[in-house]
Order: C-alpha cells, then structure tokens, then sequence
C-alpha cells in the first residue's frame, strides 16, 4: 500500500516527514550499535533482500497470491533499528526510481509502513519470546504472533493518519473497516511466511537471527582428535540496556508527538482544503470536523448518521491503540527490571 | 625454487580449527608456511575447508582454536587494519569484491580509503588496471563485464592496495579457456606471494611450484606440485582428481 | 539480462535536463510535488498547467509521451482506489447517470487522481533522466545521512544480483517439478525466502569483509562529488518556481 502524493494533505505530508526523519536518525545511531561498521553492507543487502522477497509471491487460491511486507520480518532477522533502515531504504528507492509511492507520501510511507510495522512486530516479538520457554519453537510462534499484529498496526497507524489528514471525506469507519479488514487477512498470510521463513533461517543459521540471540549453545571444536571449548563467537555486540531504554523512547517520542501532533491539528484544523471547500459552501458537512474535539471524536459524532457501527470502530482502535501502547510500555519496564541480572544485559 | 623458509614468511599458521555456529566443524588443526614471494597452491576436493581456512588469513573468521601470522604480525584485533591491508583476498565471486558502481570507484577505493586522493589515486588505479589489462574499462560499471573481466578487475581491486600476500579463491572457477589463460598469464607477471586456493588441478601444476594439500580439515601433504599431483595413492586418498588425458609428467614448466 | 547499469526507469539521452546535476533535479522535483500536493482542488485548471509544464519539461528532456504515459501506470491501483471513492464518501448526493455519488468523493478522486498523477509523472520524469549512481550522490549532495545513502547504493548494487538469486532458485524448484498452487506450499516457499535472506545476509558478510579488507572503516572515502552553479540551479528550480506562481494563483483567484 504506497500511498500517491495528494491523498494525505500538505501539513500532515511534513509531521509525518518529520516524525519519519526522526525515527531514522534514532535508527541509524542504532544500527550502528546492533551491526557496528558492517552496517552499510548488510543493511544495504538486507534491504535488496526485502526489495526482493516483496516481489516472491505467495499463492493463495485461484490464481489470487500474496507477498510479504517485510517490516516484522526484517526486525526479527536483523533488529528493529536496522529493520527500520532497510524498509525505509527500500521505500524510498520505491519512490525515487519507480514512482512507486509519491515523494511527499515518502513521509506517511516510511512511518506506516516501516516504523509501525518494524516497531509493533519487533516489541510483540521480543514480549513473547521472554515470556515462552527458551525454544526454538517459541521464536516461530513469537514470528507468527509478531507478523500477524504488525500489519493491522500498520492499518490503524494509516487509519490514524488519514484521519488527521485525509484530503477525501471518506468516514474514518470505513477507511478503518477497509484498511483494518483487510489487513487482518493479510497480516495472517504476512504471519505465516513470517514464521516460516524466520524458521527456516534458524534450522541453518540461527546465529544470524537477531531476535534469537541467546538462544545458541556453546560450541564444541575437536581440535586434533580433542574436545575443547571454543570461544563465543562473538561477543554479543548488543549494548542491550541503552538500546532497549533508547526503543522504549523512541516509541515513547513517536506517540507523544504522534498524539500532539494529532490532537493539535484537530483543535485548529489547519486543513487548507478542507477549510476552503467549507468556504465556497462546497461542502457543508465539513462544519462537524471542524467542531470536533478529537479525531476519533470527531469522526465519532459525524458518522452517528451511519449507525453505531463506525463509533463502535472509531472505539475499537481507540482501544487496540491503547492495547499496543500499554503492552510496549509494560515490556520495557519489564526490560528494564530485568536487564540488570539477565545473562545477555552486558552492558558494553 | 627451493622449500626453504625465509626468516619472516608471508604466512604462518599454527593449530588452526574452527567450527561454524551451525556446529559443522571445519578445520581440525591446520599448520603450514609460505614463504616471501613464494607461489603456492592450497588444493583440496569440495568441503575440505578451504574457503574456510581462507577466512582466516585476514582475521574474518575468529573464534577457533590456533594462530595465524602475517609477514610476523599476528592476525588479531589490535592490527586488523593493517593485516588486512597486507592480505590481499580475491574472492570466488567478484560480485562480492565488486561494491562500487564504476570500476574507477572500485579500485579506487581501497587506496582512497587509505588517504590517497587526487592524481596519485589515479595514477595507482591506473596502475592496477594495467597490470590486469582492463584500462579501458575504466568507467563501465563492472556488471556490465564479462564474468573474466571482473575476475581481472577484482585482482586490480586487491593490487591497488599493494598486499604482502595475494590470497585467490578459486580464481579459474567459472572461466573460458582463453580468460583462463589471461588470468594465468596476469598472475605470472606479478612480484607478489601468491595463494591459491583450487581445485583445478592443471592450473596449479601450471603457475604453483609448490602445493599443499587440505582433506579433512588438516593439511594432508606439502610439496612439489608436480610430485603430489604425481602421487596417484595420495590423489585418490583426498579425492583429486587430474582432468582425463592430464599427465602431470608430461607437462614442462619453467616455474 | 538485469536492469544493467540504468535502472529501469532511466532513458540514455544527452538532453539539457539529463545534463543537470542531480541534486538540482532531486530538489526540483520534489519542490515541485510539494507546490502540487499545496494546491487547492477546486482550482483545476492549475491542475492542466502543472500537466503543461510537465510536457514542457517532458520535451525538453526528449522524452516521449508514450514512455511517459506508459509508466504512469503504476498508479493503476490508486486509480481503481479513486474510483471508489464518489461511491463510499459522505456529504452529499448527485446522480450521474442513474448512480448516487457524493460530491465530497468525487472532488476527493479527482484531488487523488491528479496530485497522484502528477506526482507520478515528476517522479518518472526525475527517474527517466537522472541515472542511478547520480541519483545517489545527489541525495548525498542533499545532506541525507551518509550511512543512509550508502545502504541505498549497496541496495541498488546488490538489488540485480539479489533478484536473480531468487529467480535462479525458483528455477531450480520448478525444474525438480514444483509449482507452488496453494497454501500448502507456502513452506517451500519460505524455505526459499530463509535461504535467500541467508545467502543475502552472508554476501553482505563478504562484502563487508571484501570492504575492510581494502581499509573500510566505517565511512566511504570521497571520490566523486557533484556540485551545481547558480545558472544551473536556476535552471533546475525553474519548474517548481513555474509551479508556485501557479499554485499561488490557485488560491486567490
């Protein structure tokens, strides 16, 4: 889902940019951490990797098929700070060379797209894979879950944006049964793959699966006919404490200014086109919007006319939002309490 | 030529084993020496651990057992930089060694990276190019050459750094008869150690005096190509095999 | 054959826009998509003269409509998107031809529709003209993070080969007789995606290592760099310049 230039408005097109400029200089100070100076090389081959497995398609039945988004994955494989590099890098190269996406969509794109993705899937993996027993197994079920939340999360994030800055006024119950609807059921092919191809890197190489890190057992070489301990391979290079606290704030920053941002425009509402459709008298609905308290409220009041279906559904994402925040800030504090005495909490 | 050692060898490794996380143990304990300007071919059959041992010249894989040295520097840590710069690996797919999108840029930039700019960056990048003839493919990008040709631009990537020691990894692998004898001729022409890494036995007869072989993860014999290739109870033991009609005793070289 | 040297949108010519340096065009283009995303719907006929100056630019880059047009056609799902939306949207109703649209959707499809196209045809026009690897040094040129610009070129070096590893492997399932249908296949084909990442993630492991070994450390040494003088700008920022007296026509008119 690329979003066209024109189909979110001007101001929300820039705090969008802004809030996507920002997510990638936290992600570059991050990748750093999590790849050190390897960074460029394989972030740049894992985002062709992504670029790539976008165009492997998936068959669903009759002749319909799938492919993957890539943001969970990408997390899980790779960490969600280079994940977000990559599908950001992927999305904008979509936007450059092949017009795919609008250039002042870059913004809305990358934050849907492959921060929301990125985020929600990496935090819901991490959450599980604490919480289950130390397996394998887990981490594929922990795919599964990650993947198949991450793609809703992307909807409501876009349903949220179009909100604020829809230039079309499509009521936010449908653009929310649209968009959430139909994630779901793709979020469910997005999960399956997920897993399965996470599964697939750790029957080989479970050494490159950053979210399975300290899960691996320590390694017996045979040296001339002897049995000695080797080494650890590496010395765990995450900085596992600051990189936590900086995700939690990261995420933390993002909803803050997400939530400002959102509550600001819909107290003024600044939307020009909106304002002057209102003027010429060409829309004389638009009174309600601009009445409104809340986004969510707003569209709330204004749908009343179409049942208590779409306040239901204006409720329910209130609610899922609410569900995703309060898990994410649960699983850091959790982190936290436990990063001083877990085993793989070396600070560097 | 002569096996003896020099004073400082260009390589020394001692007791080298290593086992990949997946728990597929590579090397069993690996000793052997090369010496200052010495060419030597590093033969074995498919999965004896070559690429992998080659991994460990320049510190890439760590984490086993044993010691490699480098013209008397350790590979470790604290001279990385520096052992890299004297270990000069062409890899089997020059895809991989081939990251810039012009050649220019690609044999660039090893020696940019190392401070040189302006015309003497030029000068050298000219230079590599020339040693491996492909000059006039200065500013192609190198997917757009041939498979032979960024063979030979990969080589000039690794000379433009001026290394101690030239590590090539199954440098005929995927080459016509005729780039074949190019890169032949090209590696000849150099003033450098030379290791290749092959399982193309006539190549190794033709531009290594000495060879070693690796089985099993250890280094099985070390010496005269053309005896070890000679030595049929030897090839069959580690699965070499010489092309059909190939009689090592036949063949004169002037080494 | 992979996309070579160009990618696929760019077009080999010698024209005064292809001469331009690349950040002047990356910042025109997307000056000019701003100035169009900024422009009231209502005014549509500002719409037309953003399409003319496009065809002008389109000229002067010699680059023919056919290739234009047929490129436009990415936007194919927004334009089924659009369509929908006269049917879904609220406000208030007319009939056209016997169906009940509302006119907010309608002005809503045509707002889509034509900053969308638009949008589009800046971006081909940009893509068409300017090749790759000046592409990249003209978003580093711009300031964007360096590490970011960097992992975009390894993306763009390493896309091709990438892209035909996979192609390679699909050829290996089928030639062993495998068709992928259904659901039920869906491991096989993950396995293929493991596979994938793994070989993606170990060539990016060489590279990196083909990189230190040459004297990497952490930053890309310098050896081209792109520069514009004022005519050049000015040339370049004459189309978005074109477009914001338009736009600015828009609103008071």
């Amino acid at each position: 889902m690329h979003v066209p230039d024109g189909f979110i408005n001007a101001p929300v097109s820039a705090a969008t940019g802004v809030v996507a400029a920002g997510a990638i200089a936290v992600s570059l100070r991050g990748a750093r951490r999590e790849l050190d100076e390897r960074t460029a090389p394989l972030a740049g081959l894992v985002a062709a990797f992504i670029f790539a497995v976008q165009m492997l398609n998936f068959p669903v039945a009759a002749g319909t098929s799938g492919h993957l988004l890539g943001g969970a994955l990408a997390a899980i494989l790779v960490g969600p700070f280079t994940g977000v590099l990559c599908v950001s890098v992927v999305l904008l190269m979509q936007g450059i060379l092949f017009a795919d996406g609008g250039l002042t969509a870059l913004g809305v794109n990358i934050t849907d797209m492959a921060i929301v993705t990125t985020v929600v899937g990496y935090a819901v993996f991490r959450f599980l894979v604490k919480v289950l027993p130390r397996k394998r197994r887990s981490v594929t079920v922990a795919s599964f879950a990650a993947a198949l939340l991450s793609v809703p999360a992307a909807a409501v994030a876009f349903t949220l944006i179009y909100a604020v800055g829809g230039t079309t006024d499509v009521s936010l119950g449908k653009v929310a049964t649209a968009m959430i609807g139909v994630h779901v059921l793709i979020g469910i092919g997005e999960a399956a793959i997920t897993a399965l191809t996470v599964g697939a890197v750790i029957a080989v190489r479970p050494d490159l699966v950053y979210g399975a890190r300290g899960l691996e057992q320590r390694l017996k070489l045979r040296v001339n006919g002897e049995l000695v301990d080797a080494p650890p391979s590496r010395p765990a290079p995450v900085a596992a404490r600051t990189s936590r606290r900086r995700l939690w704030l990261t995420g933390l920053v993002t909803s803050l200014v997400l939530a400002g941002f959102v509550s600001f425009y819909a107290n003024t509402n600044p939307d020009g086109l909106m304002k002057v459709a209102q003027d010429q008298g060409i829309d004389k609905k638009t009174e309600k919007h601009a009445a409104a308290d809340s986004p969510l409220a707003g569209y709330g009041v204004k749908d009343i006319t179409d049942g208590r279906v779409s306040k239901g559904l204006a409720g329910l994402i209130g609610v899922g939002v609410t569900v995703v925040a309060g898990s994410t800030v649960f699983w850091a504090v959790r982190r936290r309490r436990t990063a001083d005495t877990s085993p793989v909490g070396t600070g560097v | 030529m002569d096996l003896v050692t020099p004073v400082t060898p260009s390589l020394e490794v001692a007791g080298l084993a290593f086992a990949y996380p997946d728990g597929h143990q590579a090397l069993f304990g690996v000793d052997f020496t090369v010496g200052r300007g010495e060419r030597v071919a590093l033969l074995g059959p498919n999965g004896a651990g070559k690429t992998t041992l080659v991994l460990h010249l320049n510190g890439i894989l760590t984490g086993g057992a044993g010691t490699v040295t480098v013209a008397g520097l350790p590979v470790g840590k604290q001279h990385m930089a520096e052992i890299r710069r004297r270990v000069g690996i062409v890899f089997q797919d020059p895809d991989d060694q081939l990251f810039m999108p012009t050649v220019r840029e690609d044999v660039a930039f090893g020696p940019a990276a190392a401070g040189l700019k302006g015309p003497e960056l030029e000068e050298r990048v000219d230079r590599a190019l020339a040693q491996v003839g492909m000059g006039e493919f200065k500013e192609r990008p190198p997917h757009h050459l041939s498979f032979g040709q960024r063979r030979r631009v990969a080589v000039a990537t690794v000379l433009a750094m001026e290394p101690e020691i030239l590590v090539l990894d199954e440098p005929s692998s995927n080459l016509d008869p005729a780039s074949r004898r190019e890169l032949a001729d090209i590696l000849r022409s150099l003033d450098v150690t030379v290791l290749m890494v092959t399982h193309d036995l006539p190549y190794a007869l033709e531009l290594c005096p000495r060879s070693l072989v690796l089985s099993e993860g250890v280094i099985a014999a070390d010496g005269r190509t053309a005896e070890l290739l000679s030595d049929e109870e030897l090839m069959r033991a580690h699965r070499l095999e010489l092309p059909f009609g190939f009689d090592p005793r036949s063949v004169t070289m002037g080494a | 054959m992979g996309a070579g040297h160009a990618h696929r949108l760019y077009r080999h010519g010698h024209s005064p826009v292809h001469a331009l340096p690349p950040h002047t065009k990356l910042a025109a283009a997307f000056a000019f998509v701003v100035v169009v995303v900024s422009t009231p719907r209502e005014a549509m006929w500002a719409f037309g003269l953003y399409a003319v100056l496009l065809g002008f630019v389109a000229r002067h880059a010699r680059v023919p409509a056919g290739f234009l047009l047929k490129r436009l056609l990415i936007e194919v799902p927004f334009v089924a998107f659009a369509v929908l939306m006269p049917f879904v949207a609220e406000g208030e109703r007319v009939d056209v031809l016997g169906l009940s649209l509302s006119v907010n959707g309608l002005w809503g499809a045509w707002n889509v529709l034509a900053k969308g196209t638009l949008g589009v045809a800046a971006s081909v026009l940009l893509a068409s003209t300017t090749e790759l690897r000046e592409l990249l040094l003209g978003l580093q040129r711009l300031k964007l993070p360096p590490l970011l610009v960097q992992i975009a070129s390894f993306m763009i070096r390493y896309g091709d080969v990438i892209t035909d590893e996979m192609r390679r492997m699909r050829i290996a399932r089928e030639s062993r007789g495998f068709e992928a249908r259904g659901v039920r296949h869906w491991g096989v084909l993950a396995k293929s995606a493991g596979a994938l990442f793994i070989r993606s993630y170990e060539r990016g492991e060489r590279v990196h290592l083909a990189m230190v070994s040459r004297g990497y450390a952490g930053s890309m040494p310098v050896i081209d760099e792109v520069t514009a003088d004022r005519a050049q700008w000015s040339y370049a920022l004459a189309l978005p310049v074109a477009a914001l007296v338009v736009c600015l026509l828009g609103w008071t008119l």
